[in-house]
C-alpha cells in the first residue's frame, strides 16, 4: 500500500478541458492513474480523452463511483471547486492551482469542519504539484519518469524540489512509495504533520524526507509529531537559508513573518526533535541513504 | 503589497475607524497650506514611506509653526529614510502626511494578522502601544491579548469587548472602542489584508479615540478582485529591479551577489541559492520562472535578471514537470542570442522532455555551459563568478 492513491483509485479531474487540465489528464492517463472522468460545468455530457464530461462533481462521483480528485481550476474559482468535491463525498483532493486568496482558503477549512472526521475529505494543496504513488498511481503534474517505486516517503512544499529529491533518490537506487505535495501557500489543506501520520501507520514506507521551507510554523510542529509519535526515522531539508527577513520568496507563504519561522531556526528545532537535518539540498539522496541502511542494520 | 499610511487612513476611517484631521503634500508650500487648512497650533509632518520605525529614524516631526512645517518637509522630501526595516539603501521620501497633532491620555497596539497556526484571522492587542510589536513580544509579552475570529461567523461584539476590557479601556468609553475594533476587522476581511496594524490607537486628552499611525498590507493572491487597492501601489518605494520584474509576472527578490539566477519553482530557487552559498558564492537574485514557462517567459527572465550591472555569471536551473526542458531550452538560446550576452551561462535541465532541451542547448553552438546536478550547476556558477571577480 502507499498512501492517499493507488492504481485503483478512482480520479475525477477538475477543470478537465482547459488547456492545463487537458495535457496533464493524458500525462496522468499515461501513466496508468485510474482517471474515470471529469468535471467542467456547462460541458456535462461531452467526451474529452476518452472520458466523460460532467457539468458538477456530484453528478461525476455518482456516475463514475471517483473518490479522488485533481483541480486545475483558475485562482478565483478553485476554492469554490475544493468545496464542491467535499461536498460531493471525494476522500481525497489535491489542488495544483496557484494563486488563491488566503481568505478563500480559510473559508474552505471552515467549511470542511462541517463533516465528521470520518467522512471529511482530506486535501492536499493548494499551490503544489500533487501526489504520486509511483508505479501505481500519478495524481499531479510531475514528471513520472523521474520517480521509482520503492519505500521512502516524501512530504514537501516545493514541487521542483520534490522533483529534485526524487532523481536524488532514483540515482542511488532508492524509490519512493508515495509523495505528497502540500503546497507553498500560507493556508493549505493538509499540513507536515498530517501526512506524517499516513507515512508513520504505512506498511511500505521505512523512512521519511521532508522538503520544508522559511514561513510558517508546520516543519514545527512536525517535529514535535516526530520525536512524540513516530518510530521511522525523519529526514527534513529546509529551504531559505540565504532569504531575507520579510521578503516573500516566490511562494506565498515563503515569508519569515515571526519567530521561528527563519530556516536556521526550523534547523535548530528539527535537531532538537532528533530529525535528522539535510545540509544542503544535493544531498536529500544520500541522507537517506544512510538512514534506510542505518535502520536495516539495527534490524 | 504595502500601502502608505495616509492610505491605509483613508481606508479605515470609511470602516468607522476615526482618525486625526489631516492632508497630503508633495511641497513644503503645500505642507503649509495643509497645515493652515486643518487649523490649531501643531502638527506633526510625517514622511510616507513603506516602513515602520519612522519615527526613529527623523521621518515624524512636530511643528508649531508654518515655517517649522517648511523647514521639516524641505529636509525630509527627496531624501531617503533609513529603518531597520527598509535596509541599508533606505526608501524615498516623496510624499509628506501633514496631521493635527494629538494630545494623548493612552495609547494601544491594535493588530490583525492571518494567523498560519490557527488559520484565522486573529487580533493581537496590548497596552503597551507606541513600542513595535517585536519589542512588546520580547519585553512584555504578558500584555499581549489574542483573540481568533471563527470564519464561519466574523468576529463577534464580545470579542472585541474582550479585547477593549483586557486593554484597560475605561468602561465609559469601551463602547466607543467596540466599533473601532470591529471597524478595523471589517476592513481587514473586505479588503483581503494580510496585516493591519494601528499603532498607536490612542484615547485622546479628551476622551477621543483615533488611530494616530496606520499600516496595511495585502494578500497580492486576491489583488485581482481589488483594483481600488491595487491602485494604491507605489513603486517608487519598491527596488527596481523587482518592480521590473513584477510588471512582468515574475516573482523575484533582489539580493546583493554577482550570481543571477533563472529557477522554476520557489522551493529549487530557495535551494539554488542556498547551493550557491554553501558552495561559496554570493546569489545576485531569487527568481522563480513559474509553472508553464513559454520561451518568451524565459527571455523577459533573463532581462530581468540581467537589470542587476552587479550580475557576472547566470545560472539557469530547471527541472521540469508543469514546463518542458525543450520550451526552456528555446528560451535560452534565443535570450542568449537576442540580448548578446557575453557573461557565462550555465544550464542545467532535468525533468520532462529533457533530451529535446539538452539537444537545443548544443546545437545552438553557443557558449554555454552544461551542468548536470544542482551541486554541480552551483560549483560551477561560482568558479566562473570568481574567475569574473
Amino acid at each position: 500500500m502507499a498512501i492517499l492513491i493507488d492504481e485503483n483509485t478512482p480520479v475525477l479531474i477538475q477543470g478537465f478541458t482547459g488547456r492545463i487540465g487537458t495535457f496533464h489528464a493524458q500525462e496522468m492517463i499515461d501513466y496508468g492513474t485510474n482517471v474515470v472522468g471529469g468535471v467542467t460545468p456547462g460541458k456535462g455530457g461531452a467526451t474529452h480523452l476518452g472520458r466523460p464530461v460532467f457539468n458538477t462533481v456530484k453528478g461525476a462521483v455518482a456516475e463514475t463511483g471517483a473518490t479522488a480528485s485533481i483541480v486545475f481550476v483558475p485562482p478565483p474559482f478553485a476554492a469554490d471547486a475544493i468545496m464542491e468535491a467535499a461536498d460531493a463525498g471525494i476522500k481525497y483532493c489535491t489542488c495544483i492551482t496557484d494563486g488563491i486568496p488566503a481568505q478563500d482558503m480559510i473559508r474552505v477549512k471552515r467549511y470542511m469542519r462541517r463533516y465528521r472526521a470520518e467522512n471529511r475529505m482530506i486535501l492536499t494543496g493548494p499551490n503544489c504539484a500533487g501526489t504520486i504513488s509511483p508505479g501505481r498511481a500519478m495524481l499531479g503534474i510531475m514528471p513520472g519518469n523521474i520517480y521509482s517505486k520503492g519505500r521512502i516517503g516524501i512530504v514537501g512544499r516545493s514541487g521542483t524540489l520534490g522533483y529534485e529529491a526524487a532523481s536524488q533518490l532514483k540515482m542511488l537506487g532508492l524509490g519512493v512509495s508515495t509523495s505528497v505535495g502540500i503546497g507553498g501557500d500560507p493556508i493549505n489543506g493538509s499540513s507536515f504533520k498530517d501526512i506524517l501520520v499516513h507515512f508513520e501507520n504505512d506498511p511500505d514506507t521505512d523512512a521519511i524526507l521532508m522538503i520544508g521551507e522559511i514561513g510558517g510554523p508546520q516543519e514545527a510542529e512536525a517535529g514535535m509529531f516526530a520525536r512524540d509519535h513516530m518510530k521511522k526515522p525523519l529526514a527534513a531539508y529546509i529551504a531559505g537559508l540565504s532569504a531575507p527577513k520579510g521578503r516573500k520568496m516566490g511562494h506565498a507563504g515563503a515569508i519569515v513573518s515571526a519567530f521561528g519561522e527563519s530556516a536556521a531556526e526550523k534547523v535548530d528545532i528539527l535537531k532538537g526533535c532528533g530529525v535528522h537535518i539535510v545540509a544542503t539540498p544535493a544531498e536529500m539522496g544520500s541522507t537517506l541513504m544512510t538512514l534506510v541502511s542505518g535502520a536495516k542494520k539495527v534490524a | 503589497m504595502d500601502i502608505h499610511e495616509y492610505q491605509a487612513k483613508e481606508l479605515l476611517t470609511k470602516f468607522g475607524v476615526p482618525i486625526p484631521r489631516g492632508g497630503l503634500a508633495y511641497s513644503p508650500e503645500q505642507a503649509a497650506y495643509r497645515a493652515s487648512d486643518i487649523g490649531g497650533s501643531a502638527w506633526v509632518v510625517k514622511a510616507q514611506i513603506h516602513s515602520g520605525a519612522r519615527g526613529k529614524a527623523g521621518g515624524i516631526k512636530f511643528c508649531k509653526s508654518d515655517r517649522e512645517i517648511e523647514d521639516a518637509a524641505e529636509t525630509l522630501l527627496g531624501k531617503k529614510l533609513v529603518t531597520h526595516q527598509t535596509g541599508p539603501s533606505g526608501k524615498l521620501v516623496s510624499r509628506l502626511y501633514i496631521e493635527e497633532a494629538t494630545q494623548i491620555a493612552h495609547e494601544f497596539y491594535l493588530g490583525f494578522v492571518m494567523d498560519r497556526g490557527s488559520e484565522r484571522i486573529m487580533v493581537v492587542a496590548s497596552a503597551a502601544g507606541g513600542m513595535e510589536i517585536e519589542e512588546i513580544s520580547a519585553n512584555k509579552p504578558e500584555s499581549l491579548i489574542r483573540v481568533s475570529v471563527d470564519p464561519a461567523v466574523g468576529m463577534q461584539q464580545f470579542q472585541a469587548r474582550e479585547v477593549a476590557f483586557g486593554l484597560g479601556v475605561d468602561p465609559d468609553l469601551v463602547s466607543k472602542m467596540v466599533p473601532v475594533i470591529m471597524g478595523t476587522y471589517r476592513a481587514f476581511r473586505d479588503l483581503d489584508a494580510t496585516m493591519v496594524e494601528i499603532n498607536p490607537l490612542v484615547i485622546t486628552k479628551d476622551n477621543q479615540i483615533v488611530a494616530l499611525d496606520a499600516k496595511m498590507s495585502f494578500d497580492d493572491n486576491a489583488l485581482f478582485r481589488r483594483p481600488h487597492i491595487s491602485e494604491l501601489r507605489d513603486k517608487s518605494q519598491e527596488d527596481p529591479r523587482e518592480t521590473y520584474a513584477s510588471d512582468r509576472g515574475l516573482a523575484y527578490v533582489g539580493l546583493d551577489g554577482d550570481i543571477g539566477c533563472v529557477v522554476n519553482g520557489a522551493g529549487l530557487a530557495m535551494a539554488t541559492l542556498d547551493m550557491i552559498k554553501l558552495a561559496g558564492g554570493e546569489p545576485a537574485n531569487f527568481l522563480d520562472i513559474g509553472g508553464g514557462a513559454s520561451p518568451e517567459r524565459v527571455a523577459k527572465s533573463f532581462r530581468a535578471v540581467l537589470k542587476d550591472k552587479n550580475v557576472k555569471v547566470l545560472l539557469v536551473n530547471v527541472f521540469a514537470g508543469i514546463n518542458r526542458c525543450d520550451w526552456v531550452a528555446k528560451g535560452v538560446v534565443d535570450a542568449v542570442k537576442e540580448l548578446n550576452i557575453t557573461m557565462p551561462v550555465i544550464v542545467r535541465l532535468a525533468g520532462t522532455n529533457v533530451t529535446e532541451g539538452r539537444k537545443i542547448i548544443d546545437e545552438s553552438g553557443l557558449a554555454v555551459i552544461s551542468a548536470d546536478s544542482l551541486g554541480d550547476a552551483a560549483e560551477k556558477a561560482v568558479a566562473a563568478a570568481k574567475k569574473a571577480a
